[in-house]
């Protein structure tokens, strides 16, 4: 991830994406990328399938940590969305963990973050809005429409409210997609640019010292603000995509 | 290269005056962003086929998450927290009916113990009259016999009396024949001695 060299930053080669899997892998254009969502899933897949092993009545702590995540996604699915917020447990559960392990990998030096690209995230986020308009369609046929016209406006203002409402709607895919992929991004590109300075500090001899020390300082901080950011975001995530499956479901 | 000249620069200046350290990289911070954008960030690189195969993979990859989770990953965790649940509420029913058991045995044992006490009052009771008309009888015997001696002994005390009253009469006849006989010489009228000796007897309440 270092900058090659001591006279430039290569802040975003980081992102750059390459196969994976050596020639297997480059002949199907399978990405660093993809081989980090296989090794998040694996993880997820493991947590599970490790903690729940030994279906004790009394959880070690794999288990309490794998029914604790069972049960924080039930809870925040039931809270957000109702009763009805069972169906999409699965569904929640599976996009929250899926980019928290993806957040957190990326924290890992030679690790690649797959949330920091927006393709992916634009992905994610497609995904929940096409989700919740065919639940809202699903659920509500035709009616669905309704939920651009807020009730009790003057119908002079309709036409212009009807737009506003559509751009909100609409929106919902590019902020919660952004959003997730500029914060990973940001937090990636400081911390590639106070490790290169690092680097370069300490090239300029013992007057460097110091501000090098200072950068590798701030680097250990932006590390834990980064798992704070990797969980965070995560979260932000999965409950807007509650909140917005909340509104497919009840509308309003 | 823009971005890395600029960055120069300030690395450059942090070498003569490094408090300026901390300002001057939190703008070349701020700076990068822009920079980013300016230089083209590989996310947006769309001449190689990666970028956009990686969404394929990726869809590929999180359908199958999904799937596994969704089949066999979260329905494992759900069997074992309702056989803690199932667990649980049979482990609280069996508490309650032994509760419910131990509360029937209290009130039976309550309830025993509240007879043998009324049993055993009523006995003391039972024993207690008894004792007391017991006593009450032989106390009225007592009294009876008592009574009986009473009256025997008043019987025979006047039975003395009358006869001591009735030889009182007579002694006082004889002791006043003989007095007077001794003082005049002549016995008494017999006729007068006894009117007088009847009269003096009667003021004194004897006779």
């Amino acid at each position: 991830m270092a900058a090659e060299g001591s006279s430039s930053i290569d802040a975003l080669g980081q992102f750059q994406l390459h196969p994976a899997l050596g020639g297997i892998g480059a002949s199907v254009n399978f990405t660093q990328s993809n081989l980090m969502m296989v090794v998040a899933s694996l993880l997820v897949l493991a947590l599970l399938w490790f903690g729940m092993k030994p279906r004790a009545m009394v959880p070690g702590r794999l288990q309490a940590a794998a029914e604790l995540a069972y049960e924080s996604m039930m809870s925040m699915c039931v809270e957000q969305i109702g009763p009805e917020g069972r169906k999409f447990f699965p569904f929640v559960f599976t996009l929250f963990f899926f980019i928290l392990f993806g957040n957190l990998l990326g924290v890992f030096p030679y690790f690649f973050t797959f949330t920091s690209h927006i393709m992916v995230t634009l992905a994610l986020a497609l995904l929940v809005f096409v989700l919740v308009t065919a639940v809202a369609i699903k659920e509500h046929g035709l009616h669905f429409f309704s939920y651009f016209l807020p009730q009790g406006i003057p119908m002079v203002l309709a036409p212009l409210l009807v737009v506003i409402e559509v751009i909100s709607y609409l929106s919902r895919v590019i902020s919660l997609s952004v959003r997730l992929f500029a914060n990973m991004m940001a937090g990636h590109v400081m911390l590639e640019v106070f490790g290169a300075f690092i680097i370069m500090l300490s090239g300029l001899g013992w007057l460097g010292y110091f501000p090098a020390g200072l950068s590798f300082g701030l680097n250990t901080i932006l590390i834990g603000f980064e798992l704070l950011v990797a969980v965070l975001q995560a979260y932000v995530f999965a409950v807007l995509t509650c909140i917005y499956l909340h509104d497919a479901v009840h509308l309003h | 290269m823009l971005c890395s000249k600029k960055v120069q620069a300030r690395s450059a200046g942090t070498m003569k005056l490094s408090r300026w350290t901390i300002p001057l990289l939190g703008t070349g911070l701020s700076m990068l962003p822009v920079a980013a954008m300016a230089e083209g960030m590989p996310q947006l690189d769309f001449s190689t086929p990666l970028t956009t195969s990686q969404v394929v993979w990726g869809a590929i990859i999180f359908a199958l998450l999904y799937w596994i989770l969704s089949r066999a990953g979260l329905p494992l965790v759900a069997s074992v927290l309702e056989e803690r649940g199932t667990k649980i509420a049979r482990d609280l029913d069996e508490a309650r009916a032994a509760k419910a058991s131990a509360d029937a045995g209290m009130a039976e044992a309550d309830q025993a113990t509240a007879k043998a006490r009324a049993e055993a009052q009523a006995a003391i009771n039972a024993a207690l009259d008894e004792a007391k008309k017991k006593a009450a009888e032989q106390a009225e015997a007592l009294n009876a016999r008592l009574e009986k001696r009473l009256q025997d002994s008043e019987a025979q005390i006047a039975q003395a009396r009358v006869s001591a009253m009735s030889a009182l009469r007579q002694v006082a006849t004889e002791t006043a024949t003989t007095v007077v006989t001794r003082l005049t010489g002549t016995a008494p009228d017999a006729g007068r001695l006894d009117t007088a000796i009847g009269s003096a007897l009667a003021a004194r309440g004897i006779g």
